[in-house]
């Protein structure tokens, strides 16, 4: 039975609870969908023994009254998730051979939850990416393609492409994702499915490979705002082994969903109606306002003043954070060592270090450097953080005249690869929606809103207040009733 | 501020990655598009503006100054490269 491929994260859920099919059935058939689509290089490695003990599990645990909430449920984990006993690369060449001794919180929250793991996913080195060109191990093919016949390969976004472009070709029916500056929501919304990132501190950081640590978060990938709401609540929770981690319950999500917006005030950002903005992404950012006023809700104009340097106070902040994270990859105590004949302790980190990472890590990695060298750290990382007080604060203003903020997700749809990669600046031009809610560390959001004329998904994104994730996930499925969002890829692979 | 090559091969070195002559030639444009672009940054009045330190406000726990786990040695070095002897192996560093 292949529908069975179809079907979300809820209603595999509650087929397995209600005897429709069995965990092993699902599992098997996503085993097998993976397995027939090694054309999008979606993943790294697949591990069916792992989503079948899991099914078996389920299968057990429905027996003896013992489901969990996400019993017979198997997903893709994104590669910068440590698994135990399962090679974790962050899609590097310098963490080649390496296998975690432990498990991420993350993943092992869901595995306590009853998921199964059908493989490791694809993914921009590092995270650093809006494309998944960056991964060590080829590019993610979006399964999407324009429809002018000329097939061109697509981005799947980044740096989560691996994971949006499994759940929109149905190998999945959910993964996880991280966002930094736009992670999650910039490939949900290039690939027609929604991804939330929570409140940062939701997820526990503990055994994620870090890239930015003051931003980095996860977050849930799938098909639906429910199903994000299920996942997002197995993953989120304190975590003592996180200094960073919020010591908050984590809400009924999932319970809490309400799609009437009666009462609330959604915020239109002027500043966010950027030079150039194609006449498509307005017309679906129109298109959006009319389901939020539809949906109940009350529309106003809102101001973001310091928008225009989130992008160049992020490109410093990651970087020079970076830096510091990717100092660990020495040739010393994991990963790949390089050592010239003859080669000194210096010449072998730096020998390591110049064949292990790629050139957008480099690049990241030299320009963080730079930022925080002597002379220059209060021209460029003191200020960078001095404006990213402001923009926080531009965030706090708002929420005086409004209770969430209504923008797109992204200012075009999916480019073709190869388009944009010989200009790192056009590349980081990409996040330019999505990176100040990252710096200002706010729930958000990408929900699909519809198809461009080359018949390409363009996503909506709704940025909460802090701890509002209720507030975010409840205006998307408003949104998602009134779009009827149903395109899905053609399968070709 | 734009860096040249020498600028380069000093970054390069803080940030212990080999560099050829080619990737230094390629990389001094590329990251002075780059800097030219988040100099930007310096047009916003921050006089009395705080620094971020905390995204989210949140008190840093301290935990017991406590062994927390131990002896495992083996797990430590299960990854490494070159372990020797029960050690990280690394190459020889005294003259």
């Amino acid at each position: 039975m292949s529908e069975v491929t179809d079907l979300g994260i809820a209603a595999i859920r509650d087929g397995v609870r209600d005897g429709a099919f069995s965990a092993r059935e699902v599992a098997t058939a996503f085993i097998d969908k993976v397995a027939a689509a090694k054309a999008l290089n979606a993943f790294l490695v697949e591990t069916p023994d792992h989503a079948l003990a899991a099914a078996d599990a389920a299968d057990a645990a429905r027996t003896s009254g013992d489901l969990k909430p996400m019993s017979g449920v198997p997903i893709g984990m994104k590669d910068l998730f440590c698994t135990k006993g399962v090679a974790t690369t962050a899609a590097s060449d310098i963490l080649g051979g390496f296998t975690p001794p432990y498990e991420s919180t993350v993943s092992g929250k869901l595995w306590d939850a009853g998921a199964g793991m059908l493989g490791k996913l694809n993914m921009d080195q590092f995270a650093m990416g809006s494309s998944n060109e960056t991964s060590a191990f080829g590019n993610v093919i979006s399964p999407w393609r324009r429809s002018d016949g000329g097939n061109a390969s697509l981005a799947p976004g980044g740096s989560s492409g691996g994971s949006s472009a499994a759940i929109s070709a149905r190998l999945c029916p959910g993964a996880t994702g991280t966002d930094t500056g736009g992670s999650i929501r910039q490939p949900a919304a290039f690939t027609g499915i929604s991804g939330i990132k929570p409140t940062y501190g939701r997820c526990s950081r503990w055994g994620v490979v870090a890239f930015a640590s003051s931003l980095d978060q996860a977050g849930a990938m799938a098909r639906d705002v429910r199903d994000c709401a299920i996942m997002l609540e197995a993953m989120a929770g304190f975590d003592a082994k996180d200094s960073t981690s919020l010591d908050l319950p984590v809400p009924d999500w999932e319970g809490g969903l309400n799609a009437s917006l009666k009462g609330k005030r959604i915020g239109i950002p002027k500043e966010y109606r950027v030079d150039n903005m194609p006449a498509e992404i307005d017309a679906l950012w129109e298109r959006g306002i009319a389901w939020v006023k539809d949906a109940g809700a009350e529309v106003v104009e809102v101001s973001l003043p310091h928008t225009k340097y989130a992008l160049p106070a992020y490109y410093i902040i990651a970087p020079a954070e970076a830096s510091s994270n990717l100092a660990r990859y020495d040739g010393v105590r994991y990963g790949l060592r390089d050592l010239p004949e003859g080669a000194g302790l210096q010449d072998m980190y730096a020998a390591t270090r110049a064949a292990g990472f790629g050139p957008e890590v480099k690049r990241r990695i030299m320009i963080g450097t730079y930022v925080l060298s002597a002379g220059f750290y209060d021209a460029y990382f003191t200020q960078a953080s001095k404006v990213r007080t402001l923009i926080a604060r531009d965030f706090d203003e708002a929420w005086k005249s409004c209770d969430l903020l209504l923008t797109p997700t992204a200012p075009s749809a999916a480019f073709a690869l190869g388009e944009k990669s010989a200009d790192p600046l056009a590349m980081y031009l990409n996040d330019v929606f999505t990176v100040p809610s990252s710096l200002a560390g706010l729930p958000a959001m990408s929900v699909p809103g519809g198809l461009d004329a080359q018949g390409l998904p363009l996503g909506l994104q709704v940025i909460g207040k802090a701890l509002d994730e209720q507030g975010v996930l409840n205006a998307c499925l408003a949104i998602e009733q009134r779009a009827g969002f149903n395109a899905r890829p053609e399968a070709w692979w | 501020m734009s860096v040249d090559s020498a600028t380069v091969r000093k970054i390069a070195s803080l940030a212990r990655i080999a560099v050829t002559d080619d990737q230094v030639a390629a990389m001094v444009p590329e990251l002075n598009n780059i800097l030219g672009w988040i100099e930007q940054l310096g047009e916003v009045d921050t006089k009395d503006v705080a620094p971020m330190t905390a995204v989210i406000p949140n008190t840093l726990r301290l935990r017991d100054d406590i062994v927390s786990d131990g002896n495992v040695r083996d797990a430590v070095l299960a990854n490494a490269p070159a372990p020797e002897h029960g050690f990280f192996g690394v190459p020889k560093v005294i003259e």
